[in-house]
């Protein structure tokens, strides 16, 4: 029988990390990631696990911590958000191009400036193309059932990538609702031991990591790391079918909301895309035919995914809780376009700032969202621009 | 059709409105609810006025945004009353419940016209009385499952006993204080009725 | 991919396919492989006659070109020294030539 309880996203998160106990966690605090080292503190201090917990002195040296004990075989763990993931920037990279599994729970927050602690996705959008996977959560039960998952996905033999475990800063993070646990022995069968093919601390092989590349090499080895990226789909779903066998909870790379005849559709990540529904769910009962796509993994990218769900749709609105500055739309905008380009070139297009620095997203917002889609749809023509949502103008 | 509470609650910062926020949500968990609880972050610190938040429903909660209509509203600090504009999007058929030590009909000048019901507590005097402490969030609290009606007061309170007894496992003495001060609050909460 | 002592049999021909994950390195003591003898524009020369066995140049080499065996330094190992002439400074014999008429 599932445990029920009453967590915040960052307990959910450190109670998982219990369960799987792992070798290391190496973890300088930072708001609002800060309870997850914290907690697991706590329970190393209580005996309740074994894990090595390293404090360092900034995130930079977190991140190299990592790259240290994964390398040397044991399953690492971190926590971090926004400028603490930042610092970790440059040892990103390195991590992945190792080819060292470590996994991350980020709780996503507005990168500095104007200084801001709450939520929004500049923080891990930033660090998108460091070659690391990211999953990001609706809620706490989601945040705690994609930490197991990152870490299956991530120590895949085909996949050997670090992943990040995103979840909505404060809105998921400090907010206590209501979650099902797994028992431990079933997550401990769940996630086995890890047992990575080389390591620096086997006795019976000689191995160093982390070389200079020349330019005769680097080419190919960045080629390797690009179709592990691409292995990791179907990672992903292996991993998300066993944890439903066990659990009964169906993930995948994207979420379809009352998409089946949908004309209107909203891509959304994170913890807005239940207030999304919520707004589909209104619109629906109004007889406007609304749907929602979560966007559950942002890498690798679920393009074939929602270029299918969006078959049928008259108008798409992307949301990025974002902005990237490239005076054209956020990333997200960015990349379904992309996908987009060439399969479903009837479809009216826009795409939206939304929620950023900590702003509410509201039901109504999201309901004027889809308001714009059906004034598209009645007009055929799409904004030119990208556009800012619920903004002062 | 299903059965949404929204709670709202005014307090400043270390009075304990985010705990209190927690706290029922853990009991309406525990009597089988869906669950909410959760402050507004900022960069306030002690003293500054702070919103904290709960969602009760018999359903899955999905939506992740403020509540801007709440069906009740929880004051744990009457001198909030001239700072903030704490009826809100209060709907008139919820309620108000202040911590004050006067009548609901002194308090109404400053409720901005508020229609609904308004139920005072003095919680400072019920956990001076019962705790030894002004720690007035416990009673304010039992005060606020009264106004909800979110629970059974009984099934609250047998609730309340177990979860004292786990929050405060290193210390069992103070349990005995903070139930007593739960069921004084339900003896002591005043209530005026705006709409009649 | 993973067969051991993978690096020596790596060479620019390689497609990715067949490279090591993260570039990893299955061998120890492999810098041997790599000739750096070749970077060297002046070469330095033994003159044996004037040699003490004193033992001064083995240590200062930083290239760890000069052998030492049972106590005795050997001919220099021209694979891999890149001509510093650090040897020829610190020999006391002028036993070492670095740069001169034959150069």
């Amino acid at each position: 029988m599932a445990i029920q309880d009453r967590l915040s996203g960052n307990e959910a998160v450190s109670i998982a990390m219990k369960q799987i106990n792992p070798d290391v966690m190496p973890a300088f605090p930072i708001t609002p990631s800060t309870e997850i080292p914290q907690y697991v503190s706590q329970f190393i201090a209580n005996g309740e696990m074994d894990t090595v917990f390293i404090p360092v002195e900034s995130e930079h040296s977190a991140m190299s911590a990592c790259i240290g004990s994964q390398s040397a075989g044991g399953r690492t763990v971190t926590a971090t958000s926004s400028c603490g993931l930042a610092l970790m920037f440059e040892m990103l990279y390195v991590a992945a191009s190792n080819r060292l599994p470590i996994t991350m729970a980020v709780v996503n927050r507005a990168l500095s400036g104007p200084i801001n602690i709450n939520n929004d996705h500049s923080d891990s959008m930033g660090a998108r193309d460091s070659g690391w996977l990211q999953i990001y959560a609706e809620n706490a039960q989601e945040a705690y059932d994609n930490f197991f998952q990152c870490m299956r996905i991530g120590e895949h033999p085909a996949v050997q990538l670090p992943v990040m475990c995103c979840q909505d800063g404060f809105i998921t993070s400090h907010a206590v609702e209501r979650m099902e646990l797994i028992e431990t022995e079933k997550v401990k069968a769940f996630m086995g031991e890890y047992k990575p093919e080389h390591y620096l601390l086997n006795p019976d092989e000689t191995l160093a990591v982390g070389p200079y590349d020349i330019p005769q090499y680097y080419m190919e080895h960045k080629k390797a790391q690009a179709v592990a990226m691409e292995n990791a789909r179907e990672a992903i779903m292996e991993v998300a079918k066993e944890f439903e066998a066990m659990t009964g909870r169906k993930y995948g790379m994207i979420e379809e909301y009352r998409m089946e005849d949908a004309e209107l559709a909203m891509i959304i990540i994170g913890s807005s895309a239940g207030t999304a529904k919520e707004a589909c769910d209104e619109l629906r009962a109004a007889g406007v035919k609304a749907g929602v796509i979560k966007v559950r993994v942002f890498r690798p990218f679920p393009a074939e995914e929602i270029v299918a769900a969006l078959k049928g749709v008259k108008a798409v609105a992307i949301m990025d809780k974002t902005e990237s500055f490239s005076a054209n739309g956020g990333p997200m905008g960015a990349e379904v376009k992309a996908a987009m380009f060439g399969k479903l070139n009837d479809v009216l297009v826009t795409n939206y700032i939304y929620g950023i620095g900590g702003r509410d997203v509201k039901v109504d917002d999201l309901k004027s969202v889809y308001d714009k889609l059906a004034e598209m749809v009645k007009t055929g023509k799409a904004p030119e621009h990208y556009q800012y949502l619920a903004l002062r103008d | 059709m299903k059965k949404l509470t929204e709670i709202r609650w005014h307090g400043r910062g270390g009075q304990g409105a985010k705990t209190a926020s927690l706290l029922l949500a853990d009991v309406a968990f525990s009597t089988g609810m869906y669950i909410q609880g959760f402050p507004e972050y900022g960069p306030e610190r002690m003293g500054a006025p702070i919103t904290a938040y709960n969602r009760l429903s018999d359903e899955p909660l999905r939506v992740h945004s403020n509540i801007y209509e709440p069906d009740y509203v929880a004051v744990v600090d009457e001198t909030l009353l001239d700072a903030v504009n704490v009826t809100a999007g209060l709907k008139p058929e919820g309620a108000i419940v202040i911590n004050t030590a006067k009548e609901p009909e002194e308090i109404l000048p400053k409720l901005n016209g508020y229609k609904g019901k308004v139920y005072t507590l003095d919680a400072k005097k019920v956990s001076l009385a019962t705790i030894g402490k002004n720690i007035p969030n416990t009673p304010m609290l039992a005060a606020v499952v009264r106004a909800s009606g979110v629970m059974d007061e009984q099934l609250f309170l047998d609730n309340m006993q177990a979860s004292f007894k786990h929050k405060f496992a290193t210390k069992p003495e103070v349990v005995e204080g903070n139930m007593k001060a739960l069921s004084m609050a339900l003896e002591e909460v005043k209530v005026y009725d705006g709409s009649k | 991919m993973t067969d051991q002592n993978k690096m020596k049999n790596i060479t620019i021909d390689n497609k990715w396919q067949d490279l090591t994950p993260g570039g990893m390195i299955f061998a120890s003591g492999n810098s041997v492989e790599f000739r750096t003898g070749d970077w060297r524009t002046i070469t330095p020369k033994m003159v044996w006659d004037k040699c003490k066995q004193c033992l001064l140049c083995a240590p200062m080499c930083p290239d760890s070109s000069i052998p030492v065996k049972d106590g005795k330094r050997l001919e220099f190992d021209y694979d891999h020294c890149k001509g510093c002439g650090i040897c020829a400074k610190v020999c006391p014999f002028d036993a070492i030539v670095f740069g001169g008429e034959e150069e």
